[in-house]
């Protein structure tokens, strides 16, 4: 890291520094444009992947930069879906402000549950955030009479962005309307992760003990990016609701706590991109290997996880930018 | 009414006693390494499995079964421990947790290519099988039989750990790792040989589960949140504090779903983030 003596000048335009946009970051949304001419054919496949990146940033924002280890994260995703369902069933299909309902819902959840996250570390924090992700899933199977239970909630109607762009069979419009949100979100959490307060989440993360002995109230840090990650999940969640009008309980399961957890390490944690990153290679090889058994992959993607953590701890997009390091 | 009550608190208890065999292992590995192994719910499936080849193939009664699963899953654990998890004991928490999942996942998926992803069907003796009936009430004889066995493996762990060599040893690198290394004793060794026991118990509980709960692919990750539930609600490397949660959700798990479905499981998971809210060190834990 050549980055110690940059540090000795002025920490504003260091910051400045880190935020600038670099030409691979750039590369990657045009690359993100091609599905519209060279792959129509998987433009749902897309909007899903990019919905899914969107929830791995969220995760990327506690786990990867602030530490909080979370095994519970779905419960933020299904919140927010199930939101955003029952909102358009209320009568209100507008989808705008049916993202900012159901953000604003998650973000409020995540709030309160920030209360119990920042007393507890280690295995404790692992369990509640099992535990309150458990929760959430079993009191929406029980209150089947609001999320429709087991058979997921029917009847969700949404009208068209801005009264004009409906959502298609083709997927031109979800896959449009999730860019455009994954975009939005990248730009809002690179500004929250190269801003003052993104370091001191790292600070966080690095040493829990120092933080308070220099003056860093790391408790009310923790709750903050805590609530903004599940604003962010919350977000991603109403997504997939907008785009396939339908939400399941899938939406609040361990599985999907687990795998995004799993997506997000392949990547690489604490790089954003790492996230996204991890989403495409996951979706993308499910896709490819859907006619296998489900039991099978998961032999494969167990078998890459171990091998990811072993041989490459900061996932993909570490290991790719140690090995740019070397040459260099 | 009152006939019903002792029957759920029989049968709390006895699935209780199962718990407790299942995650007691966990405890004392976490006590003792701080090393976060999800893959512990996949050992029991692993003695699980190892108990129905033993009596298929080799044609072993039900207890002859019971040994070879715990002495297999202690061995085959051990070779893990040795070979890939002692590279992980300084990584932080996240890389554990996610390592030990990956192996979990490997290892659902083994089993489903061995054995298929259907339940296994397991022939007890006769012994073993049918109730008993006192005062009108009637206990499962299997129940019973399996709260006799925890009680015995309490009982050995507990002399165990109290008044032999090794068991002092073994408290004192829980309490102190350094400072027990420092004093000579082989922290490394000795956990490699509580891992082995905890793993093989992990088995042994697994073989006597198929019975009373099925045994299939899943099982791994099923058990595995009943088992993180009494390890961290009973506090780390505490045999007590496995034994108490394991009762109290046993017998909870059990009761609710006995006297209030609709929201059973739900209230585990309510007294879950409860307990870790107010104390989360875990009730008997000491850090």
């Amino acid at each position: 890291m050549t980055t110690v003596s940059q540090a000795a000048t002025d920490p504003h335009s260091w910051l400045r520094g880190q935020s600038r946009w670099s030409y691979f970051e750039i590369a990657f949304w045009v690359i993100a444009l091609l599905p519209f001419y060279f792959f129509p054919t998987y433009l749902t496949l897309a909007s899903q992947i990019a919905i899914t990146a969107l929830f791995a940033i969220s995760v990327d924002l506690v786990l990867g930069y602030a530490g909080i280890i979370t095994l519970g994260h779905a419960m933020f995703f299904g919140l927010g879906a199930y939101a955003a369902g029952l909102i358009t069933k209320a009568g209100w299909g507008e989808p705008l402000t049916g993202l900012v309902f159901a953000g604003a819902f998650a973000a409020l959840i995540g709030f309160l549950t920030s209360f119990i996250i920042v007393r507890v570390r280690h295995l404790a924090l692992i369990m509640i955030t099992l535990g309150l992700g458990f929760l959430t899933l079993e009191l929406a199977n029980a209150m089947s009479w609001l999320t429709g239970g087991a058979d997921g909630l029917r009847g969700v109607d949404v009208w068209p962005i801005f009264g004009w762009f409906e959502f298609d069979l083709w997927g031109y419009t979800a896959y449009s309307y999730s860019l455009i949100v994954l975009f939005l979100g990248v730009v809002a959490a690179r500004r929250i992760v190269h801003s003052a307060f993104g370091l001191s989440l790292r600070g966080v993360r690095e040493n829990l003990t120092r933080m308070p002995a220099i003056g860093s109230p790391y408790r009310f840090h923790l709750q903050k990016i805590y609530t903004i990650s599940a604003a962010l999940a919350g977000v991603a969640g109403a997504l997939l609701t907008q785009t396939t009008e339908t939400v399941s309980l899938e939406t609040l399961s361990f599985q999907r706590s687990a795998d995004i957890v799993v997506m997000l390490i392949l990547g690489g944690t604490g790089r954003l991109y790492g996230g996204i990153i991890g989403a495409i290679i996951f979706m993308v090889a499910r896709d490819q290997l859907s006619g296998m058994n489900p039991q099978y992959w998961y032999f494969w993607i167990g078998l890459l996880l171990m091998a990811v953590i072993l041989v490459m701890p900061n996932g993909i997009l570490g290991g790719l930018s140690r090995l740019a390091g070397r040459r260099s | 009414m009152v006939g019903n009550l002792v029957i759920v608190i029989f049968d709390g208890l006895a699935f209780g006693m199962l718990l407790f065999v299942l995650s007691v292992g966990l405890s004392v590995t976490l006590g003792l390494m701080n090393f976060v192994n999800l893959a512990h719910g996949a050992f029991a499936m692993l003695g699980g499995y190892l108990a129905i080849v033993a009596m298929r193939q080799l044609g072993l009664p039900f207890l002859a079964a019971l040994p070879v699963a715990f002495l297999g899953a202690a061995l085959i654990s051990v070779l893990f421990e040795r070979a890939l998890f002692r590279r992980l004991y300084r990584a932080d928490a996240l890389n554990q947790v996610l390592f030990t999942i990956g192996l979990v996942f490997v290892a659902a998926a083994s089993a489903a290519y061995l054995f298929g992803t259907g339940q296994q069907p397991i022939q007890l003796p006769g012994y073993l099988q049918g109730v008993v009936e006192i005062g009108g009430m009637r206990f499962g004889v299997y129940r019973m039989f399996l709260i006799v066995v925890a009680l015995a493996i309490t009982v050995l762990l507990v002399l165990g750990l109290d008044y032999t060599r090794f068991g002092a040893q073994v408290r004192a690198s829980v309490d102190n790792q350094r400072a027990a290394q420092g004093l000579g004793l082989n922290v490394d060794t000795i956990f490699a040989v509580t891992f082995a026991v905890g793993s093989g118990l992990a088995g042994l509980g697994g073989a006597l589960a198929i019975e009373m709960v099925g045994l299939d692919p899943s099982f791994g990750f099923h058990y595995l949140v009943y088992v993180l539930i009494v390890v961290s609600v009973g506090g780390l490397g505490s045999i007590a504090g496995s034994f108490v949660a394991a009762v109290v959700l046993g017998v909870c798990d059990v009761a609710g779903k006995y006297f209030v479905p609709e929201i059973g499981s739900f209230l585990i998971y309510l007294l879950l983030v409860g307990i870790l809210f107010v104390r989360p060190q875990g009730l008997f834990g000491k850090r």
